[in-house]
């Protein structure tokens, strides 16, 4: 329960891009349904790849949605982000013309920034000898890129920036944004996360760390061997709830903590005792009792040491409530996709709280002992959902973790 | 050709592991060696780019990857069989 006085802090718009859907209600509609959007992965030079599947963003056409004269500035990972952050406000009904911009900002977690503008601008000079470059590669390609482009397009002129992350880039955005409306720094922030990283150079960095699947995503499954790269966006408007509740806005969930830690001990094996301090920080942060959370959405990325250390710290941090609670991963579906992941994966919460409906864990086939909590395999659940999680856990040993409760 | 594989092999390891190549034995495991997951991942690479070949292996399922590396003499032997296999479809 929130303090007395607290500012409490609710969500009034989502949009995403990614391989499921275009949109929120595809891709909530691909997540009931336990669809999968990984499939051969089509870019130049992929036949020089050892892993050559993943969950791209299909016949994506820019000009669709933008100008010509704007596109020469976004990067893909931007037009991810946009198109999700004009979805986000739309629902939201929110106007940032005016004043009502002078408080707002964004934040936006990013693990890559702009990685297929690097690719080709290296293919440019490298491989075809070229001596030019696109002069604005720079601000295509900087991290902050697409904040700064979505403050931009609706006016927001409060505090705004750019969080980097690796896989919990986007949790951290959300959860700082959420602290900042808890704090009354903005009444209103736009934040989540975008990644484009599938492109031959991206795909290719990531091999020489052995941690990909060939054949594909089964997190918590005996026999998963890896994780399968996906790309897009998600973006939530973030809002102070008596804001909300005065202009009689939608409330799709509430946001009621938020914990990061830093396991500061290795820097790609992940610990249970700095992921199970976030899920712990997390349910004090926003005073759940763990067993009054229904459903976790977890990292799961489908390595053999991802998912092995998620539920130790899942029962490290609660207790008996463990062997209950309902936690599934969706990167099954949408692939992973690090920086924009837990933005993407917070839809599946919100699908939970607002609809009752717990995405699955697809891809399952067998029971890793060590991996034996109910992870809602192969097919959704309806059940009503009062209190959800989302974790996310990076490279670099660093764990962020949200709490949510329906609205 | 086969004593050149052992001796890079072990000079590699030998590197990774921060010690003298006369300190490796073929009956080493990565453990002994005080090998971590990136220091396997790194040896892998530099197997790769002195042999020009390709190990197929999974941190996820070591077990699986076809490309014992169980002990230093053990992983000379896979790397024989993929440089074995190599000049094979070559030929």
């Amino acid at each position: 329960m929130p303090e007395a006085g607290r500012r409490r802090v609710v969500i009034t718009g989502a949009g995403t891009v990614n391989a499921l859907g275009r949109d929120v209600p595809a891709t909530l509609a691909a997540m009931a349904e336990g669809r999968s959007a990984i499939g051969a992965l089509d870019f130049p030079d992929v036949e020089r790849l050892s892993v050559q599947i993943g969950a791209q963003v299909r016949n994506w056409q820019p000009e669709a949605h933008f100008e010509t004269r704007n596109l020469t500035l976004y990067d893909r990972v931007t037009q991810f982000a946009l198109v999700a952050a004009r979805e986000a406000v739309a629902r939201s009904g929110l106007d940032f013309s005016g004043d009502a911009g002078l408080a707002a900002g964004v934040v936006m977690g990013t693990a890559g920034g702009g990685v297929m503008t690097w690719n080709e601008a290296y293919r440019a000079v490298y491989a075809e000898g070229r001596n030019r470059v696109h002069p604005l590669v720079v601000p295509r390609l900087m991290n902050n890129a697409g904040a700064s482009h979505i403050a931009m397009e609706f006016g927001l002129r409060g505090p705004s920036f750019s969080v980097s992350t690796a896989c919990a880039s986007s949790n951290h955005a959300m959860g700082l944004a959420f602290q900042m409306v808890r704090s009354g720094a903005a009444p209103v922030m736009i934040a989540g996360g975008a990644e484009a990283m599938l492109c031959f150079g991206g795909v290719k960095a990531w091999e020489g760390l052995r941690v990909m699947s060939q054949d594909g995503c089964r997190p918590f499954c005996a026999t998963r061997n890896g994780m399968v790269q996906g790309e897009g966006a998600g973006v939530f408007v973030l809002e102070e709830r008596d804001h909300a509740r005065a202009r009689g806005a939608e409330i799709l969930a509430e946001i009621s903590g938020f914990a990061m830690t830093s396991d500061a001990s290795d820097i790609v094996m992940p610990s249970v005792e700095g992921a199970g301090r976030a899920i712990s920080g997390a349910l004090r942060d926003a005073g759940f009792a763990p067993d009054s959370v229904g459903y976790i959405n977890a990292h799961g990325t489908g390595t053999a040491a991802n998912d092995r250390t998620e539920c130790a710290a899942i029962r490290t941090a609660f207790g008996a409530a463990a062997e209950t609670v309902m936690l599934s991963s969706t990167k099954a579906m949408h692939g992973h996709c690090i920086g924009g992941t837990g933005a993407v994966e917070l839809l599946a919460c919100i699908m939970a709280l607002r609809d009752g409906i717990v995405a699955p864990t697809i891809g399952y086939r067998h029971v890793d002992p060590e991996c034996d909590l109910d992870v809602v395999p192969l097919a959704a659940r309806e059940l009503p959902v009062a209190r959800a999680l989302s974790n996310a856990f990076a490279f670099g040993g660093l764990n962020a973790v949200l709490a949510l409760e329906r609205a | 050709m086969s004593r050149n594989v052992s001796e890079n092999i072990i000079a590699i390891i030998a590197r990774e592991a921060v010690l003298e190549p006369e300190q490796v034995r073929a009956d080493m495991t990565l453990e002994e060696l005080g090998l971590d997951s990136l220091g396997l991942v790194e040896t892998i690479f530099a197997i790769e780019e002195t042999f020009d070949i390709s190990v197929p292996f999974n941190a996820n399922e070591p077990a699986q990857s076809g490309f014992d590396i169980s002990s230093v003499g053990a992983i000379v032997q896979a790397v024989e069989r993929l440089i074995a296999a190599k000049g094979q479809a070559l030929a």
